[in-house]
């Protein structure tokens, strides 16, 4: 019951204050929806060389709105210097695709839109081979790192909103009034965990949803399990935000966390490339929850992965909340023994 | 045990290096009003906070009731008001209450009744469905000296709980505190340094650098230092200990 207590007041100061709801909700859309159009903005006819193809299948790529070059003679030298998007050189029992590869999300469209023209059939078994001028096939940027970015805006945000609250609890002494009542030190902690709790789950849903429906980043698994995922997400920056909301004297201090804990997580979470890092960075990376979280969120929207497949990743995060929470009971002792 | 509502034993705290509250030791009896007077930095709140068990004490112990302080039940029998305001300022002064009654878990009844007797004591009962970011600062006083009384509490430690209130209300507050005392045997624990409030004690203790530097009715003490008034006891009191 002082837990509801808790709860109900939460959600009576959040739904006044309209400014940090629309943070909440709406910045993390737009902040998205900026990164989406910056990654994906040309939208520009494709221009496609075929080589030795038949009549129908031109046809079906002409249907398709690309812009078809018939060149029999073609070579990847050509391409680079003409600059189009793609040749496809069609042999006997293989089909090759080239790919200029400058922009890969553009190449990326191209190959998924090949792809299911192209698919196999059993009258012709033809399989597609891929060849890049530029990059390889694992530089497509936004399908890559908007999964992380899903779950790096569900971390940020928490963190920033929970760690606020929070500290103008401890600085307005409404904390300490709260601590001359007879609660307990984990019943403000589980109150705190499920009024923000239920606001972030909120703000998870929005952003996944916004994210998979009107952007349409590529989700091969299951949206049960991104949900799944971002809640961990969120959990882990609401116990941590509440947390480091201890060490910090000020708003302004407060803030000065985010080069510290945010930054160097964004580092780690698939933006730059992992393996070329020198070990002991790698290992950095270990110590990261946006790590885990990238990795389970890009498992399960870009590889399609499973439940089991990223149960290891969920258990990482699960830890990482549990021992903030504790470290969240214990640091109230500050304010009483009891 | 037994008459005393506070006992304190060899009470010692220290900040740093500095000494806060010297050994001291001070023995509350029940139903009485008593007054903890001294200049500000005197160590009354850090006094207060260590009675509440907000603080621990570097050496000595407090015993409140029954209990040795810290001790989670005796807070649900102890009215706290803080020297800050500790309000939930995006709240109305209603749902500041109601969050606190909710907190001793009362029952729904008892609750109603409380917010409305305390509302009333403090007259807010008209101003109760505004928010607290625009009540005046007495008015959020008020509002903390009604969370202080929401369950009904045998004993009330008070940090300085008129400082802003108008000599109307001063007034009101004080009557109410008398009869709280009076018709409800409760021991009530106040700090202030508005002389005139003291007069009113039925006990008084000074404080100065941690020491209780004088204690007695405040009769007593006017005839212990040949004073006219408060503020001259005050002086001399003072001027003793340096």
């Amino acid at each position: 019951m002082r837990i509801a207590a808790i709860v109900t007041r939460i959600i009576q100061q959040m739904k006044r204050d309209k400014r940090t709801l629309a943070l909440l909700f709406l910045a993390p859309l737009l902040v998205l929806s900026l990164m989406y159009f910056i990654f994906n903005s040309d939208e520009a006819p494709m221009t496609l060389v075929v080589s030795n193809g038949s009549a129908p299948l031109i046809e079906k790529l002409e249907n398709a709105d690309f812009n078809i070059i018939e060149d029999n003679n073609f070579t990847k030298k050509q391409l680079e210097e003409k600059a189009y998007n793609g040749w496809l050189a069609v042999a006997p029992t293989t089909i090759k695709l080239t790919l200029l590869n400058d922009n890969p999300s553009q190449a990326k469209i191209l190959t998924m839109q090949l792809a299911q023209i192209l698919q196999p059939t059993p009258a012709s078994p033809n399989s597609l081979e891929t060849d890049y001028v530029y990059g390889g096939k694992d530089t497509v940027i936004f399908d890559i790192f908007s999964p992380m970015l899903i779950g790096f805006f569900v971390f940020f945000f928490v963190f920033l909103i929970t760690g606020i609250a929070l500290l103008k609890e401890r600085t307005s002494g409404t904390l300490e009034r709260l601590l001359a009542t007879p609660i307990k030190r984990s019943e403000i902690v589980t109150g705190y965990m499920l009024g923000y709790g239920l606001f972030a789950l909120l703000q998870t849903i929005i952003i996944v949803l916004f994210g998979i429906y009107i952007l349409d980043i590529v989700h091969d698994g299951s949206i049960w399990l991104v949900l799944l995922i971002n809640m961990m997400v969120a959990l882990v920056s609401l116990s941590l935000g509440a947390l480091l909301s201890s060490f910090a004297a000020s708003e302004f201090q407060m803030m000065q966390f985010i080069p510290l804990v945010i930054v160097p997580q964004v580092f780690f979470s698939g933006l730059f490339p992992l393996d070329s890092m020198a070990e002991w960075l790698q290992n950095l990376g270990h110590i990261m929850p946006l790590y885990y979280a990238a990795d389970a969120l890009n498992g399960v929207m870009y590889k399609g992965y499973s439940f089991n497949e990223i149960l290891l990743n969920l258990l990482v995060l699960a830890c990482f909340a549990i021992v903030f929470i504790v470290l969240n009971i214990i640091s109230l002792k500050k304010y009483r023994s009891l | 045990m037994g008459s005393d509502a506070i006992s304190i034993q060899n009470l010692e705290k220290g900040f740093k290096h500095k000494q806060v509250i010297a050994p001291l030791s001070l023995a509350i009896p029940k139903g009485q009003l008593m007054g903890l007077l001294g200049p500000s930095g005197c160590g009354k709140t850090t006094l207060i906070k260590m009675i509440m068990g907000m603080l621990k004490p570097d050496k000595g112990t407090i015993q409140v009731f029954d209990f040795i302080v810290p001790h989670q039940q005796l807070l649900k029998d102890i009215g706290y008001m803080a020297q800050s305001d500790a309000l939930y300022l995006d709240l109305t002064g209603e749902e500041n209450l109601h969050f606190f009654a909710k907190l001793y878990r009362l029952p729904k009844k008892e609750q109603l009744e409380r917010v409305a007797y305390a509302a009333n004591l403090v007259r807010l009962t008209d101003d109760l469905s505004l928010k607290v970011t625009n009540y005046s600062g007495g008015m959020k006083r008020r509002l903390s000296l009604a969370i202080a009384l929401i369950q009904n509490p045998q004993l009330l430690i008070l940090d300085e709980p008129t400082v802003g209130i108008d000599p109307v209300l001063k007034k009101e507050i004080w009557q109410e505190l008398i009869r709280l005392k009076e018709e409800e045997q409760k021991t009530i624990l106040v700090t202030t340094h508005a002389m005139d409030e003291a007069e009113r004690c039925d006990q008084l203790a000074m404080l100065r650098s941690g020491h209780i530097i004088a204690q007695g009715t405040p009769q007593a003490l006017k005839e212990h230092y040949q004073a006219k008034d408060f503020d001259e006891v005050f002086l001399k009191a003072g001027g003793d200990a340096q």
